[in-house]
Protein backbone atom coordinates (compact mmCIF):
# COMPACT_ATOMS: atom_id res chain seq x y z
CA UNK A 1 0.00 0.00 0.00
CA UNK A 2 1.78 3.74 -1.06
CA UNK A 3 1.60 6.09 1.89
CA UNK A 4 -0.89 8.64 1.50
CA UNK A 5 -0.29 11.50 -0.44
CA UNK A 6 1.01 14.70 1.46
CA UNK A 7 1.29 18.38 0.45
CA UNK A 8 5.39 18.84 0.48
CA UNK A 9 7.56 21.81 -0.58
CA UNK A 10 10.71 20.72 -2.08
CA UNK A 11 13.70 23.33 -2.33
CA UNK A 12 16.54 22.88 -4.48
CA UNK A 13 20.32 24.48 -4.24
CA UNK A 14 23.30 24.67 -6.79
CA UNK A 15 23.38 22.43 -9.80
CA UNK A 16 19.15 20.64 -8.52
CA UNK A 17 18.47 24.43 -8.58
CA UNK A 18 20.05 25.16 -12.11
CA UNK A 19 18.63 21.86 -13.33
CA UNK A 20 14.59 22.32 -11.93
CA UNK A 21 14.87 25.97 -12.83
CA UNK A 22 13.26 26.40 -9.98
CA UNK A 23 14.64 27.21 -6.22
CA UNK A 24 11.19 25.63 -4.60
CA UNK A 25 7.82 24.26 -5.38
CA UNK A 26 5.21 22.37 -3.57
CA UNK A 27 4.06 18.76 -4.64
CA UNK A 28 1.00 16.16 -3.73
CA UNK A 29 3.53 13.38 -3.31
CA UNK A 30 2.84 10.08 -1.93
CA UNK A 31 5.77 9.32 0.31
CA UNK A 32 6.59 7.91 3.82
CA UNK A 33 10.68 9.31 3.89
CA UNK A 34 13.31 11.89 2.67
CA UNK A 35 14.40 8.93 0.05
CA UNK A 36 11.28 8.66 -1.02
CA UNK A 37 11.08 12.94 -1.84
CA UNK A 38 14.45 12.28 -3.52
CA UNK A 39 13.91 9.60 -5.80
CA UNK A 40 10.16 11.10 -6.67
CA UNK A 41 12.21 14.54 -7.93
CA UNK A 42 15.47 13.31 -9.31
CA UNK A 43 13.75 13.60 -13.08
CA UNK A 44 13.39 17.60 -11.93
CA UNK A 45 16.67 18.35 -10.08
CA UNK A 46 18.29 16.15 -13.13
CA UNK A 47 20.67 14.06 -11.04
CA UNK A 48 21.76 10.20 -11.14
CA UNK A 49 24.12 11.28 -8.18
CA UNK A 50 23.18 8.53 -5.36
CA UNK A 51 21.66 10.26 -2.39
CA UNK A 52 24.45 8.88 -0.38
CA UNK A 53 26.91 11.61 -1.54
CA UNK A 54 23.81 14.34 -0.98
CA UNK A 55 22.73 15.64 2.07
CA UNK A 56 19.05 16.39 2.79
CA UNK A 57 16.80 19.14 5.31
CA UNK A 58 13.54 18.67 6.49
CA UNK A 59 12.27 21.95 8.33
CA UNK A 60 15.44 23.51 8.51
CA UNK A 61 17.04 20.55 10.37
CA UNK A 62 19.84 18.14 9.07
CA UNK A 63 17.99 14.92 8.48
CA UNK A 64 18.36 11.74 7.89
CA UNK A 65 17.25 9.49 4.60
CA UNK A 66 15.39 7.66 6.55
CA UNK A 67 13.58 10.54 8.10
CA UNK A 68 10.03 10.37 7.58
CA UNK A 69 7.78 13.38 5.88
CA UNK A 70 4.96 14.71 7.09
CA UNK A 71 2.21 17.20 5.23
CA UNK A 72 3.07 20.52 5.30
CA UNK A 73 7.16 20.00 5.34
CA UNK A 74 9.62 21.89 3.39
CA UNK A 75 12.52 19.22 2.43
CA UNK A 76 15.39 20.42 1.32
CA UNK A 77 17.69 18.64 -0.98
CA UNK A 78 21.20 19.36 -0.98
CA UNK A 79 23.71 18.51 -3.72
CA UNK A 80 27.27 17.10 -3.13
CA UNK A 81 28.75 19.99 -1.10
CA UNK A 82 31.92 21.84 -1.40
CA UNK A 83 32.93 24.22 0.77
CA UNK A 84 36.58 25.85 1.35
CA UNK B 1 31.18 32.08 16.36
CA UNK B 2 30.71 31.33 12.22
CA UNK B 3 29.12 33.48 9.51
CA UNK B 4 28.75 33.43 5.68
CA UNK B 5 29.47 36.93 4.07
CA UNK B 6 29.62 38.27 0.55
CA UNK B 7 32.31 41.16 1.70
CA UNK B 8 35.94 40.29 1.11
CA UNK B 9 37.22 38.89 4.51
CA UNK B 10 39.32 40.97 6.57
CA UNK B 11 41.44 38.71 8.12
CA UNK B 12 43.37 40.99 10.48
CA UNK B 13 40.52 42.05 11.69
CA UNK B 14 39.07 38.50 12.49
CA UNK B 15 42.85 38.00 14.47
CA UNK B 16 42.36 41.15 16.19
CA UNK B 17 38.67 39.85 17.61
CA UNK B 18 40.23 36.51 18.62
CA UNK B 19 42.79 38.57 21.00
CA UNK B 20 42.34 36.86 24.43
CA UNK B 21 44.72 37.54 27.51
CA UNK B 22 44.93 33.89 28.44
CA UNK B 23 45.91 32.74 25.23
CA UNK B 24 49.17 31.47 24.12
CA UNK B 25 49.19 30.53 21.14
CA UNK B 26 47.01 31.19 17.56
CA UNK B 27 46.75 29.41 14.78
CA UNK B 28 44.51 30.57 11.26
CA UNK B 29 43.78 28.80 7.99
CA UNK B 30 42.82 30.41 4.73
CA UNK B 31 41.67 28.56 2.09
CA UNK B 32 42.27 30.89 -1.40
CA UNK B 33 40.72 30.41 -4.71
CA UNK B 34 43.61 28.63 -6.72
CA UNK B 35 44.03 29.09 -10.87
CA UNK B 36 43.58 25.24 -11.38
CA UNK B 37 41.53 22.19 -10.56
CA UNK B 38 41.81 18.45 -11.91
CA UNK B 39 44.05 19.85 -14.75
CA UNK B 40 41.92 22.53 -15.30
CA UNK B 41 42.73 26.06 -15.99
CA UNK B 42 40.20 28.40 -13.79
CA UNK B 43 38.96 31.94 -14.06
CA UNK B 44 37.24 32.10 -11.08
CA UNK B 45 34.95 30.58 -8.37
CA UNK B 46 31.44 30.59 -7.28
CA UNK B 47 30.54 30.50 -4.06
CA UNK B 48 26.62 29.30 -2.99
CA UNK B 49 25.49 28.99 1.14
CA UNK B 50 22.27 27.99 2.68
CA UNK B 51 22.87 30.46 5.32
CA UNK B 52 20.81 28.83 8.33
CA UNK B 53 21.92 25.67 8.11
CA UNK B 54 25.38 27.30 7.72
CA UNK B 55 24.96 28.78 10.67
CA UNK B 56 23.34 25.83 12.76
CA UNK B 57 25.38 23.27 11.78
CA UNK B 58 28.84 25.60 12.20
CA UNK B 59 28.15 26.19 15.32
CA UNK B 60 28.01 22.45 16.14
CA UNK B 61 31.47 21.65 14.32
CA UNK B 62 32.90 24.74 16.51
CA UNK B 63 31.57 23.35 19.79
CA UNK B 64 32.75 19.54 18.54
CA UNK B 65 36.07 21.59 18.34
CA UNK B 66 36.07 23.24 21.96
CA UNK B 67 34.96 19.81 23.34
CA UNK B 68 37.54 17.61 21.85
CA UNK B 69 40.58 20.62 21.80
CA UNK B 70 39.82 23.38 24.09
CA UNK B 71 40.23 26.56 22.91
CA UNK B 72 39.05 29.51 23.95
CA UNK B 73 37.87 31.69 21.10
CA UNK B 74 37.53 30.70 17.24
CA UNK B 75 36.03 32.30 14.44
CA UNK B 76 34.90 31.02 10.65
CA UNK B 77 33.86 33.42 7.58
CA UNK B 78 33.07 31.77 4.43
CA UNK B 79 32.28 33.58 1.28
CA UNK B 80 29.76 33.57 -1.22
CA UNK B 81 29.03 35.21 -4.28
CA UNK B 82 32.40 35.35 -7.10
CA UNK B 83 35.66 34.98 -6.58
CA UNK B 84 38.52 35.62 -8.53
CA UNK B 85 41.84 33.49 -8.43
CA UNK B 86 43.85 34.93 -5.02
CA UNK B 87 40.64 35.83 -3.15
CA UNK B 88 40.33 34.52 0.02
CA UNK B 89 37.23 32.01 0.59
CA UNK B 90 37.06 30.91 3.63
CA UNK B 91 38.97 32.22 7.29
CA UNK B 92 39.01 30.29 10.61
CA UNK B 93 41.27 31.02 13.58
CA UNK B 94 41.35 29.39 16.74
CA UNK B 95 42.92 30.87 19.91
CA UNK B 96 44.02 28.91 23.07
CA UNK B 97 46.36 28.60 25.66
CA UNK B 98 48.83 25.53 24.29
CA UNK B 99 49.57 25.56 20.69
CA UNK B 100 48.34 21.94 20.67
CA UNK B 101 44.80 23.17 20.88
CA UNK B 102 44.96 25.97 18.39
CA UNK B 103 46.46 23.64 15.42
CA UNK B 104 43.86 20.40 15.92
CA UNK B 105 40.68 22.34 16.27
CA UNK B 106 41.28 24.39 13.57
CA UNK B 107 42.49 21.48 11.55
CA UNK B 108 39.23 19.54 13.10
CA UNK B 109 36.86 22.82 12.16
CA UNK B 110 37.93 23.17 8.30
CA UNK B 111 38.08 19.46 7.68
CA UNK B 112 33.84 19.37 8.97
CA UNK B 113 33.39 22.61 7.07
CA UNK B 114 34.08 21.33 4.01
CA UNK B 115 31.88 18.09 4.13
CA UNK B 116 29.26 18.84 6.34
CA UNK B 117 27.97 22.27 5.52
CA UNK B 118 25.65 23.53 2.96
CA UNK B 119 28.35 25.74 0.87
CA UNK B 120 28.28 24.53 -3.19
CA UNK B 121 31.11 25.34 -5.33
CA UNK B 122 31.24 26.12 -8.96
CA UNK B 123 34.19 26.80 -11.07
CA UNK B 124 34.17 29.00 -14.28
CA UNK B 125 37.05 27.90 -15.97
CA UNK B 126 39.27 30.12 -18.63
CA UNK B 127 37.73 27.84 -21.56
CA UNK B 128 34.33 29.67 -20.81
CA UNK B 129 33.12 26.01 -19.77
CA UNK B 130 31.65 25.68 -15.84
CA UNK B 131 31.18 22.95 -13.35
CA UNK B 132 29.66 22.44 -9.78
CA UNK B 133 32.91 20.73 -7.59
CA UNK B 134 32.46 17.16 -6.82
CA UNK B 135 28.84 16.44 -8.53
CA UNK B 136 30.33 14.58 -11.88
CA UNK B 137 27.25 12.67 -11.83
CA UNK B 138 24.46 15.10 -11.47
CA UNK B 139 23.68 16.27 -14.51
CA UNK B 140 23.78 12.35 -16.22
CA UNK B 141 19.72 12.35 -16.40
CA UNK B 142 19.99 15.90 -18.44
CA UNK B 143 22.77 14.08 -20.98
CA UNK B 144 19.88 11.06 -21.90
Amino acid sequence: MSPPEKTITVRYFAVFREHAGIGEETLSLSVATAKDVFERTRLRHGSSEPNGHCKVAINDEMADWSSPVNDGDTVLLFPPVAGG
Amino acid sequence: MIEVSTDAIDAGKLKAELLHPGAGGFCSFEGWVRNENDGRSVRRLEYEAYEPLVIAEGKKVLAEARQRFPYLAARCVHRTGLLEVGDLAVWVGVASAHREEAFKACRYIIDEIKVRLPIWKKEHYTNGDSGWVNCERCAEHRQD
